[in-house]
């Protein structure tokens, strides 16, 4: 249980204790693990002819409880007792080792990914779970401008996602076939796309503006409040939005015109191919591959930018920067607005590949998620964030894998239940083991001679 | 010397600010002259630090106006001005007490960011940069070849690729200064530069500074507690004392101003006072330049560049 | 009049609970400058916890009066227990670690313990709403009046005086220890300066430590009271109620426990309010937009002073 106790501060010298007192500690352990899990997961409550009534699972506590104490156990002699077993601060630096590394390391993923769909025993599943690590590969990419570039927190940026998902299924259903006729259908994906980015900025901006002047743990929470208020706002207006139910009916993306049916007209036929229903979703694969591509691109050129220097002098020092003649401001704002657009390219996506929205997508632990996905990978880190989308959207996975589970433990086991509080547990032990995240290098953005990576302990965290 | 309203880059008239009942500068006037470099002194909490805040904006003075003249005539008025405009527009660049470098980037970049609205222009507000202009491509290849110049006055060009937080204080400061000189400024604010410097940092910097009074035809507003400091560079001092403005001439003049050493050694007798103020004259007199001859010790060394 | 003046004693009763949530909030963010977000969710837990212990206990509304005082001060007592447990346990092993480093890394924690307290509680319980029968029942008729509908009267229940009493209480008691002890001056030191306090031979750990304790414990008993005065819990209402709760902490000025309870009154009366007199679905918009409007046009607070940042 990720709620007991698993070791002392971490930095305090290691230092072995003595037998009796690691005894005395590891049954505290049990004892406080005890304390904890007792009531709620000892005592079931359940309802029964109008009142309630308890279920006692005291064998089940006990097991947590001794799980516990020999977590413990296991720390106090495994790592306490080998001070110099541990990493020492130095040898946390990096994750990737070195910059070559990456040199390799990029191209071959690239490959990888443009021919994942065609490698062998790929089928409809892993190309689905691509997409969706894309997915959050694009929007960590887009978040990674705000929080890890110019160094404001946003908590609420699953807001900026929901407008663009939400232009695409509101244009696409409704407006675009009334103004122009059905005919128009089919390219309603690639129309919205760039209005569903414009209008999610527009949003960056209109959130924006008011925060500008906050810092820290309070823009994060403002912009929590902003992300449910966009929510909330959702559910209740309910004649534009279709309330708690969503727009369903959302049209499926079209080959540029061609769309995914059998017969006449086809994708399939057009091409002179068997229709085969993959071909959408690999399509789909290529589209949110290039759109974040594009993301990344933009992202790289910005940072060599005179706007990207900015909003790294932002994280760096604001005052500092106002010093020398930096509107803030307009760089908090382009910001906001850049990430916020490409939240709004992935929405329209996620609309589209979806074939309906609703406001249950679009919750705080989607942004919470995506802020994971930034801030495990390492501030501001590219290659960071693709690591860490695939460990965290990976590990959602692996709890669909674990049904052989059920096999051994009690009925009534499913392991997809587990993996919300799992992954909660993870990142706070990663937190605690890699606070700076996976990737502790940042590449300069202009070279005189050499080019040298700079740690990250040195990279300041921002005010906002 | 005290610069004639003509010749005055900067006029600052009646200044107050007030945060809530402590008086940090009370009715403070004095000018400026181009050219010239003109120190302002005063025990700790004189509210020197202050006067730096108001001139570059951080600060909206409470009372007083503050004006600036560049050679084409054209005035601002800095305590109207929003902070970034000053250094923008009215071209004022400042360092501050306790180091404020992007720590997290190279000293190179440090110095890109300097000339951010210049290549903000060039790069057609980021629209045709994001192409990579030939516009956008020349303006960025001067101002890396403007950031070297400054590299090499500062003697940091070995350094260029390294993250600005892991230089030695001593490089700190003078990249502080590199770095203001890169906005190109007409008046330049510099905030105890030499403060918790060693001797052969120390020597480097008044080489910089020597170098800019020189060679760039820019004034220097300079707060400094090391009097050989201040008495070998100055033109004109001013001296403050609780927020007010006690002294103000030629470094001869404060040197014979007994005002100034009582506030400097807190002597409460005239007669004693006047001792002091001959033995101290006696000392700066035979002192060569160089050395140091601190009214009071410099302030503790900061962790620099970081918060 | 008279259903303003019904308003006027819901709202007072609601701001009660989140005053005491807040509290939690603005000691923890007063003494370690991070917003411990598992509050609103150990606050759940309490709420968790004196549910299971009233249905242990066996007490319903029928039990008589003293039974059901005993009882209650007996639920009181185990939800404060063991919900100082947890917060003392999320302090040890989510925040301490990571104390003074990378300012990111402590929220990604906290957010990451507060779904652990969520998830775990949903999967240990089900996930389904628990209602229960009042028990606290019965109250006072204040005034009434002919109205075109029927008659409207205004109700002080017993349950609403229990829960204001309850409160006033703990304020102060709570005021006394932090003005009045060693221990709160020991707390009021590491807010000035941690270091320092330090140095002159303060227990840092054990003073956090023991405001974990104490904002968990209060937290406690705002959950039985919440749970009390709805009826029902399930295992989200921690986060809604934890965010009110920081609105009123900052609102009230962070870092000051009057405050927090101020702050408590003003966001339980216009939630009230504004379901009474404008939308009931838009009263959660109500408290985010109050937030927002709090944190950008008083950051510093009701109770706060503002401040010139130096540079
Ligand atoms: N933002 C602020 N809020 C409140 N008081 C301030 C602020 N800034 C400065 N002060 C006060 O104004 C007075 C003058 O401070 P200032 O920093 O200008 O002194 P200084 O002359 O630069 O001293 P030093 O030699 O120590 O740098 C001090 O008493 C200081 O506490
Ligand atoms: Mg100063």
């Amino acid at each position: 249980m990720a709620a007991a106790p698993k070791s002392n501060d971490v930095k305090t010298e290691a230092r072995p204790l003595e037998a009796a007192a690691i005894a005395k500690d590891v049954l505290f352990t049990a004892i406080l693990a005890f304390i904890i899990l007792g009531p709620i997961l000892g005592l079931k409550t359940f309802a029964i002819s109008g009142s309630l009534a308890l279920e006692q699972r005291w064998g089940l506590v006990a097991v947590f409880a001794a799980i516990a104490a020999a977590g413990r156990l296991a720390y106090h002699l495994l790592v306490w007792q080998k001070p110099q077993a541990r990493p020492s601060k130095a040898a946390s630096a990096s994750f990737l080792p070195a910059i070559s590394f990456g040199k390799y390391l990029v191209p071959v993923v690239l490959i990888l990914a443009i021919a994942l769909p065609f490698l062998p025993g790929v089928d409809r599943r892993v190309v689905d779970l691509a997409i969706l690590i894309l997915t959050y590969i694009m929007l960590g990419w887009g978040l990674n401008i705000v929080v890890g570039l110019a160094g404001l927190l946003d908590l609420g940026y699953v807001a900026f996602y929901a407008v663009g998902a939400y232009a695409y299924a509101l244009l696409a259903t409704i407006y675009l076939p009334a103004w122009f006729g059905d005919g128009i259908v089919p390219w309603a994906f690639f129309i919205t796309l760039p209005i569903a980015g414009i209008l999610a900025a527009l949003w960056g901006v209109i959130l924006g503006f008011p925060v500008l002047r906050l810092r820290g743990d309070y823009l994060a929470i403002v912009t929590l409040a902003f992300g449910e208020i966009v929510r909330v706002i959702l559910i209740n207006w309910s004649d534009f939005t279709g309330g708690p139910a969503g727009i369903g009916g959302i049209p499926r993306p079209s080959f540029f015109g061609l769309p995914f049916t059998d017969g006449e007209g086809g994708f399939a036929a057009f091409f002179g191919l068997d229709f085969k229903p993959i071909h959408r979703i690999i399509f789909l694969y290529y589209v949110i591959l290039v759109l974040a591509l594009l993301t990344n691109f933009v992202t790289m050129r910005l940072r060599r930018l005179p706007v990207g220097r900015a909003w790294e002098a932002l994280r760096e020092d604001e005052i500092a920067c106002r010093s020398l003649g930096i509107n803030t401001t307009s760089t908090k704002l382009t910001a906001f607005a850049i990430g916020a657009m490409f939240a709004g390219f992935a929405g329209s996506f996620f609309a589209t590949r979806q074939g309906f929205v609703s406001p249950e997508s679009f919750v705080f632990l989607e942004s919470f998620i995506i802020l994971a996905v930034v801030v495990l990978g390492g501030l501001g880190s590219q290659i960071g964030v693709v690591i860490a989308a695939i460990v965290i959207i990976g590990a959602f996975e692996v709890f669909r894998e674990l049904n052989f589970l059920k096999a051994v433990m009690p009925a009534g086991f499913d392991p997809v239940q587990y993996r919300m509080l799992a992954v909660g547990a993870a990142l706070v032990l990663i937190m605690r083991w890699k606070p700076r995240g996976f990737v502790t290098r940042r590449e300069p953005s202009v070279v005189l001679k050499e080019k040298k990576a700079i740690s990250t302990d040195l990279v300041a965290e921002g005010h906002g | 010397m005290a610069a004639s309203g003509q010749d005055a880059l900067l006029r600052v008239e009646h200044l107050s600010m007030r945060f809530g009942g402590l008086t940090a500068i009370g009715d403070l006037s004095f000018t400026a002259a181009r050219n010239d470099i003109t120190a302002i002194i005063g025990p700790n909490g004189a509210g020197k630090t202050t006067v730096f805040n108001c001139l570059t904006g951080f600060y909206k003075p409470t009372e007083g106006s503050v004006i600036l003249t560049h050679e084409d005539g054209k005035q601002f008025l800095l305590e109207r001005m929003d902070d970034f405009r000053i250094s923008q527009q009215a071209k004022v660049a400042r360092t501050f007490q306790n180091i404020r470098l992007f720590a997290g980037m190279t000293v190179l970049e440090n110095l890109m960011v300097a000339q951010h609205n210049t290549l903000m222009r060039a790069s057609g507000f980021t629209v045709t940069g994001i192409f990579n202009s030939p516009t956008y491509a020349r303006a960025n290849r001067e101002a890396i070849e403007f950031s070297e110049h400054w590299l090499e006055k500062a003697g940091l060009v070995d350094r260029a690729d390294d993250a600005a937080g892991e230089l030695p204080y001593g490089d700190q400061r003078r990249l502080e200064i590199a770095r203001a000189m890169c906005t190109k400024p007409v008046l330049l604010c510099l905030d105890e530069p030499a403060a918790g410097l060693n001797p052969r940092e120390s020597e480097d910097l008044n080489g910089l500074l020597l170098n800019i009074r020189n060679e760039q035809k820019i004034a220097i507003l300079l707060i400094e507690h090391d009097m050989s400091v201040v008495m070998g560079i100055s033109d004109h001092i001013v001296v403050l004392d609780y927020g007010v403005k006690i002294s103000d001439g030629s470094p001869a003049e404060i040197r014979s101003d007994p005002a100034v050493i009582r506030a400097y050694l807190g002597v409460e007798d005239e007669e004693e006072a006047e001792v002091v103020v001959e033995r101290a004259v006696a000392a700066v007199a035979k002192k060569p330049a160089g050395k140091k001859v601190a009214a009071k010790k410099p302030p503790a060394r900061k962790k620099g560049g970081r918060k | 009049m008279e259903y303003f003046l019904q308003q006027l004693i819901n709202g007072i009763t609601l701001g009660s609970i989140y005053g005491l949530i807040a509290i939690g909030y603005t000691m923890v963010y007063g003494i370690i400058g991070m917003i411990n977000f598992a509050h609103g969710d150990v606050f759940m837990v309490g709420g968790f916890v004196s549910l299971i212990a009233i249905v242990a206990l066996g007490v319903t509304g029928g039990s008589g009066f003293f039974p059901i005082i005993l009882a209650l001060v007996l639920v009181v007592f185990i939800a404060m227990i063991i919900a100082s447990a947890y917060n003392w346990t999320i302090e040890r092993v989510a925040y301490r670690p990571l104390r003074g480093s990378f300012r990111l890394a402590p929220l990604i924690s906290a957010i990451g313990m507060s779904i652990v307290l969520q998830e775990f509680v949903r999967i240990a319980q089900d996930g389904r709403p628990k209602p229960l029968q009042p028990i606290v029942t019965g109250g006072y008729e204040i005034m009434s009046r002919e109205a075109a509908q029927g008659e409207f009267i205004v109700r002080l229940s017993n349950m609403q005086i229990f829960i204001i009493i309850t409160t006033l209480i703990l304020m102060a008691v709570f005021t006394a220890v932090i003005t009045r002890t060693s221990l709160g001056r020991a707390q009021r030191s590491c807010e000035q300066d941690m270091k320092m306090a330090s140095l002159l031979g303060i227990d840092i750990n054990r003073t956090i430590s023991i405001t974990f304790i104490m904002g968990a414990a209060l937290a406690a008993v705002a959950g039985l009271m919440f749970f009390l005065y709805y009826g029902v819990t399930d295992f989200y209402v921690g986060f809604l109620a934890g965010i009110k709760a920081f609105t009123a902490a900052v609102l009230g000025g962070i870092g000051s426990i009057p405050g927090a309870m101020i702050g408590g009154l003003i966001i339980g009366l216009i939630e009230v309010f504004w379901s009474a007199y404008f939308s009931i679905e838009y009263k959660d918009v109500a408290a985010f937009a109050m937030l927002a409007a709090v944190l950008i046009f008083l950051p510093q607070g009701i109770l706060g002073k503002p401040e010139i940042e130096k540079v």
